[in-house]
């Protein structure tokens, strides 16, 4: 299959007054066309900027991109200009955002909001382009679209309002649709409805999906593929098959060992120790080594290289370099008790 | 585990309201007829969606709000009651809350320090400056943080470390029971996992109760004994916790149960979803009769005029639904 999406290398550090926060520090990753990835990490992993610099949404001052490049269509979404992006964005990229609240224009009927790309990227009549937005109001299954869309986004429910927002994503068939914790905002009930119209949506037009959660429940419901961020890098990624039941890099373990599992029983849950490193300062070696209860001398100040564990998995762990004493992941990172992974 | 008889009542929640006026004509119905029991040295979880009345239940249950109707009994006593301002400071001394979020409930301009001493003042619980400072360190010392953190200030605290403090105040003055609403929200899977911990070791060694506020399902089953399932204002069923996940009753608990993603992706292929339709009606103008019939996937004709009475359809499990009258 041909990649839709390729970075590599990528960097994006800002100024403060604090200094320079390195905040994503040479990240990897390939995009296929169809294909749900999903971005995992904690608040500060580096894993919204990344996603925003797709879209050049990171703002440049204080943000700088301190080097890699962002392929699509044979370009460098890096090198592009302000201008050239505003070609790109909303038409070929477009993104959805964790609160539907303030990223809806509150001065502005939904069906406007929607219409606005179509005229922009589409050339299409105010008429024909507000007709396309009964259209997708009802393909994200907002009901009575034809009065909807003439209302404005305090009108709408929570829930609503992702929806609407999914719609005005989706308005020029984008081939990349980046879903920034589209559903954190919401209940659970309403998380499963959202869930599942993404499904359904990635059905219907082909869009591949970038989705950033912190939920890995919301991975393992949603994602092919899976990238595991910490500390500003991607320290594991692979498909979901291998992160849930393969994972090599003790942080994943960490991740799976501190969910309560819902059928469970009550045993301490294993919290990870400490907290994530600071990236105006960040570690030399491996990010997570202060606080891996497996960390060796060399992860302090090495960054340890990918290991090709199969086709799909990567890890950059100095547990899997031959020198290094065997681990075996801890049994509470097992999801679904002994399930075999072939 | 004890059964549930040699259990003693530690709180008695009897048909509790909760009303705010918006406007002559609207009232808000936050809290609209609860009762349920909270017995000594468990771990009560209450859930719900959104605007469903949990946080508002936590804090008329503390007194934070004035009751509109009903009754809270801790210890026997009636909570809501004519008290003398010496009544509701030993009162207050036994009931403690966390809060939500870590960034807003401390306040940035006292050192931790005098924020986890603050009920010890209130209350006169230290004989000198020494035995104030003393407690405070050992209060720091056992959620986890050094004598030294004292010293600063909030905002020099990460998310985790905060609901520390916040843990520490709590503790301070010794109570016997905790409000914990939403403790663990705002916080990282990495770091919630440490601060679950914190609690359920305290409750241990202390003896403590808590009435634990979540949305979260999966964590509230794993911290609490039994757990009270809230839709608008009302509630929906109690069971203990391995019961209620075992064996949902009441429609809306199946549904809620059903729709948390489990971090396995071979369960999350094959499950069978309910999915509820449409969005929680407004607390303000809530359905007539049961207040789930607008979203339940089983609805009958008598659910719009009869709201379901609260009943014990097995033992220790309660529930308020039309499909388990007789």
């Amino acid at each position: 299959m041909s990649k839709l999406l390729e970075v590599k290398d990528l960097s994006i550090a800002f100024d403060t007054y604090g200094g320079e926060v390195q905040a994503v520090r040479g990240v990897t990753f390939d995009l296929d066309e169809k294909e749900t990835l999903a971005i995992v990490g904690e608040s500060g992993s580096g894993k919204s900027v990344t996603a925003q610099s797709l879209m050049r949404l990171v703002p440049m001052p204080p943000g700088k991109f301190a080097g890699g490049s962002i392929v699509f269509n044979e370009e460098d979404l890096v090198e592009k200009s302000d201008k050239q992006m505003e070609g790109i964005r909303g038409k070929d990229i477009s993104m959805i955002f964790q609160d539907p609240m303030t990223s809806l224009n509150p001065t502005m009927p939904i069906g406007k909001q929607i219409s606005e790309g179509l005229i922009k990227h589409q050339n299409m009549s105010k008429k024909a382009a507000h007709n396309r937005g009964i259209e997708l109001l009802k393909l994200v299954g907002i009901p009575n679209p034809e009065r909807r869309i003439d209302q404005y986004p305090h009108e709408y429910s929570g829930g609503m309002r992702q929806r609407a927002m999914i719609a005005i994503a989706l308005a020029c068939n984008p081939k990349i649709l980046i879903a920034d914790e589209p559903t954190t905002a919401l209940d659970v009930t309403i998380q499963a409805q959202i869930l599942d119209l993404m499904r359904d949506v990635q059905e219907e037009t082909g869009t591949a999906i970038i989705l950033i959660t912190h939920d890995l429940g919301v991975v393992a419901n949603a994602a092919n593929r899976v990238a595991v961020m910490y500390g500003g890098k991607i320290v594991e990624t692979g498909n979901v098959n291998e992160i849930f039941y393969n994972p090599k890099h003790p942080y994943t373990w960490g991740l799976l060992s501190s969910m309560p599992k819902i059928d469970g029983d009550d045993e301490e849950l294993l919290a990870i120790p400490g907290s994530p490193p600071d990236l105006a300062d960040p570690p030399k070696g491996c990010p997570f080594a202060a606080r891996c209860p497996y960390a060796m001398k060399v992860c302090e100040n090495h960054m340890p290289e990918y290991t090709h564990l199969s086709e799909t998995q990567q890890t950059a762990c100095w547990l899997l370099d031959e020198r290094a004493p065997d681990v075996e992941a801890p049994e509470s990172a097992m999801v679904g008790g002994t399930k075999v992974h072939e | 585990m004890n059964s549930i008889e040699e259990k003693e009542k530690l709180l008695e929640i009897k048909d509790l309201k909760k009303h705010f006026k918006l406007s002559r004509k609207q009232t808000l119905k936050a809290v609209d007829g609860i009762s349920f029991d909270i017995y000594k040295g468990e771990t009560f979880g209450l859930v719900g969606e959104s605007g469903c009345g949990k946080s508002t239940a936590g804090r008329t249950i503390m007194r934070l709000y004035e009751a509109t109707e009903g009754e809270v009994d801790f210890n026997g006593d009636n909570v809501h009651a004519k008290k003398s301002a010496k009544e509701l400071k030993s009162f207050n001394r036994n009931m403690q809350m966390i809060f939500q979020d870590p960034y807003a409930s401390l306040n940035p301009r006292m050192t931790v320090k005098d924020i986890i001493a603050e009920g010890i003042d209130i209350h006169g619980l230290a004989s000198s400056k020494d035995d104030r400072l003393n407690k405070v360190h050992a209060l720091l010392e056992i959620v986890g943080l050094n004598k030294e953190h004292g010293n600063r200030y909030p905002h020099e605290f990460s998310g985790g470390q905060r609901q520390r403090i916040g843990i520490a105040r709590a503790l301070a003055v010794s109570p016997q029971f905790i409000v914990a609403d939403e403790p663990i929200s705002a916080l990282d899977v990495s770091i919630q996992a440490q601060v679950v911990n914190i609690m359920k070791r305290l409750q241990k060694e202390r003896e403590l109760t808590y009435l634990f506020i979540a949305h979260d399902l999966s964590m509230v089953k794993h911290i609490s004994d039994r757990v009270g399932v809230m839709y608008l204002g009302k509630m929906a069923e109690v069971a203990t916790s391995d019961d209620l996940y075992a064996e949902p009753l009441h429609p809306y608990t199946q549904a809620l149960l059903s729709a948390v993603p489990i971090s396995d992706p071979e369960v999350e292929r094959t499950r069978e979803r309910i999915i509820i339709e449409g969005d929680v009606p407004s607390p303000v103008s809530p359905p007539s009769g049961c207040r789930f019939r607008t979203r339940c996937p089983h609805a009958m004709d008598i659910c719009a005029n009869v709201s379901p009475e609260w009943q014990e359809h097995k033992k220790d499990h309660w529930v308020a639904c039309h499909l388990y009258n007789e």
